[in-house]
């Protein structure tokens, strides 16, 4: 039986077994490596497989295109592309950010060619309903939040710290795609949208 | 030496490969200042106290240099007391900045807050400046170390108090004690609703 290429390379070598044994534990360990994208933090491994509650608010529902009151996932909603805000009403930064958030909000609506392709809302990690109600009041927010009481989503998206901003784009039948995501507060609503429609080419789309 | 590229040029890709993954990416709160001990034993401590008990009166004093004394709000306020285990921790970082804004809640109940930690003045005067400033009083209880603390029971036994509400009535009786996990924050709106008792 012919021996494979890569093996005979190694044997030519003459490498002992330990060092063979070493260079396989070696390479399998780095297998994760190859799997990642290149550039991304944390949230490389972010996952936006989970399922939303309906919003009790029949204005959000419409906002997001939703035709039913059960549970959604991302892709159900009606858009080209989301902009997550995972915050907390505890979070200084959130608070001192609500303001400009609003801001990219009314923004994104007063837009006719992006306000049906870019959706935003916000997650509230580790906020119970009531809080989350508490801070969409307090900041007289427009766009859906949504409460994150167990951390599971956060979990999911990668245990980021808040105030964190997720670009995900949305193609066809397919899962978001991951995009844009940032940590911290953005200073200007204005040059945060052209991140978010330069990076995710939606200018272009039709 | 043909045979020997194919492992170097997969030597040099698994090092850039390397290089490409960042291991860590900070938060913008608090900037990079907090000092995460990790999960912590979720309760630590033995009450002394209970509800329907007189609150133990204190005095201590507080980051603006005035003395706080719980007598002094008897028969005019009702008082929430909030014990924090320490400054500069992720989840006491970000537990008063919430009822900082919530001050309107707190008025609307006509209670008054008075947050309680360990910590040394210069302590908690810097790390509620990081904050940005909070509206209700801040007071340590550094020396004799968590006093205050130890006489309500929520004294853990390194030195540091437990994450505590007391609920305290205008006639100065203990309505409401929450010593929840030390890792997890109470739910503002579980206070709202036994702050709402307080007024019935």
């Amino acid at each position: 039986m012919k021996e494979p290429e890569k093996m005979r390379c190694i044997t030519d070598h003459n490498f002992s077994t330990p060092i063979r044994i070493t260079v396989f534990i070696f390479l399998f360990l780095l297998g994760p490596v190859f799997t990642l994208p290149l550039g991304f933090c944390e949230e490389s491994a972010a996952e936006f497989n989970f399922l939303l509650p309906a919003p009790s608010h029949v204005i959000h529902q419409q906002y997001l295109g939703l035709s039913s009151d059960k549970p959604f996932s991302l892709e159900e909603i009606k858009t080209k592309v989301i902009i997550i805000e995972i915050f907390s009403m505890y979070c200084p930064i959130c608070q001192r950010e609500a303001e400009n958030v609003n801001a990219l909000f009314r923004l994104i609506q007063a837009d006719p060619g992006l306000r049906d392709k870019i959706k935003l809302i916000g997650i509230g990690a580790g906020n119970s309903d009531f809080e989350v109600d508490f801070f969409r009041e307090k900041y007289n927010i427009e766009f859906p939040l949504f409460s994150d009481t167990g951390l599971s989503i956060h979990k999911k998206t990668g245990e980021v710290r808040t105030p964190h901003f997720f670009g995900l784009s949305l193609k066809g039948k397919g899962p978001v795609q991951i995009f844009y995501s940032i940590t911290g507060g953005f200073s200007s609503p204005e040059d945060f949208l052209h991140t978010i429609t330069t990076e995710s080419g939606i200018k272009e789309q039709p | 030496m043909k045979k020997s590229i194919p492992i170097s040029v997969f030597g040099t890709l698994i090092f850039f490969l390397y290089l490409a993954v960042p291991s860590f990416c900070g938060s913008t709160a608090f900037g990079n200042k907090i000092y995460d001990p990790g999960p912590l034993k979720p309760i630590d401590s033995i009450l002394k106290v209970k509800t329907g008990d007189k609150a133990p009166d204190f005095t201590l004093t507080s980051i603006n240099g005035k003395e706080v004394r719980l007598k002094s709000f008897i028969g005019q306020k009702n008082v929430m007391l909030t014990f924090i285990p320490a400054a500069w921790t992720p989840v006491c970082s970000d537990q008063w900045p919430g009822y900082n804004i919530a001050e309107d809640l707190f008025k609307q109940y006509d209670t008054i807050v008075i947050g309680i930690s360990v910590d040394s003045l210069p302590t908690l005067f810097a790390w509620t400046r990081e904050m940005g400033g909070l509206w209700f009083d801040v007071a340590s209880d550094f020396w004799p170390h968590g006093a205050v603390s130890d006489t309500y029971g929520v004294l853990r036994s390194d030195g540091k108090a437990e994450r505590a509400i007391f609920l305290i009535d205008k006639k100065g009786i203990i309505q409401f004690i929450h010593v929840g996990d030390i890792n997890t924050r109470p739910d503002l709106g579980v206070l709202v609703r036994e702050m709402k008792k307080l007024n019935f």
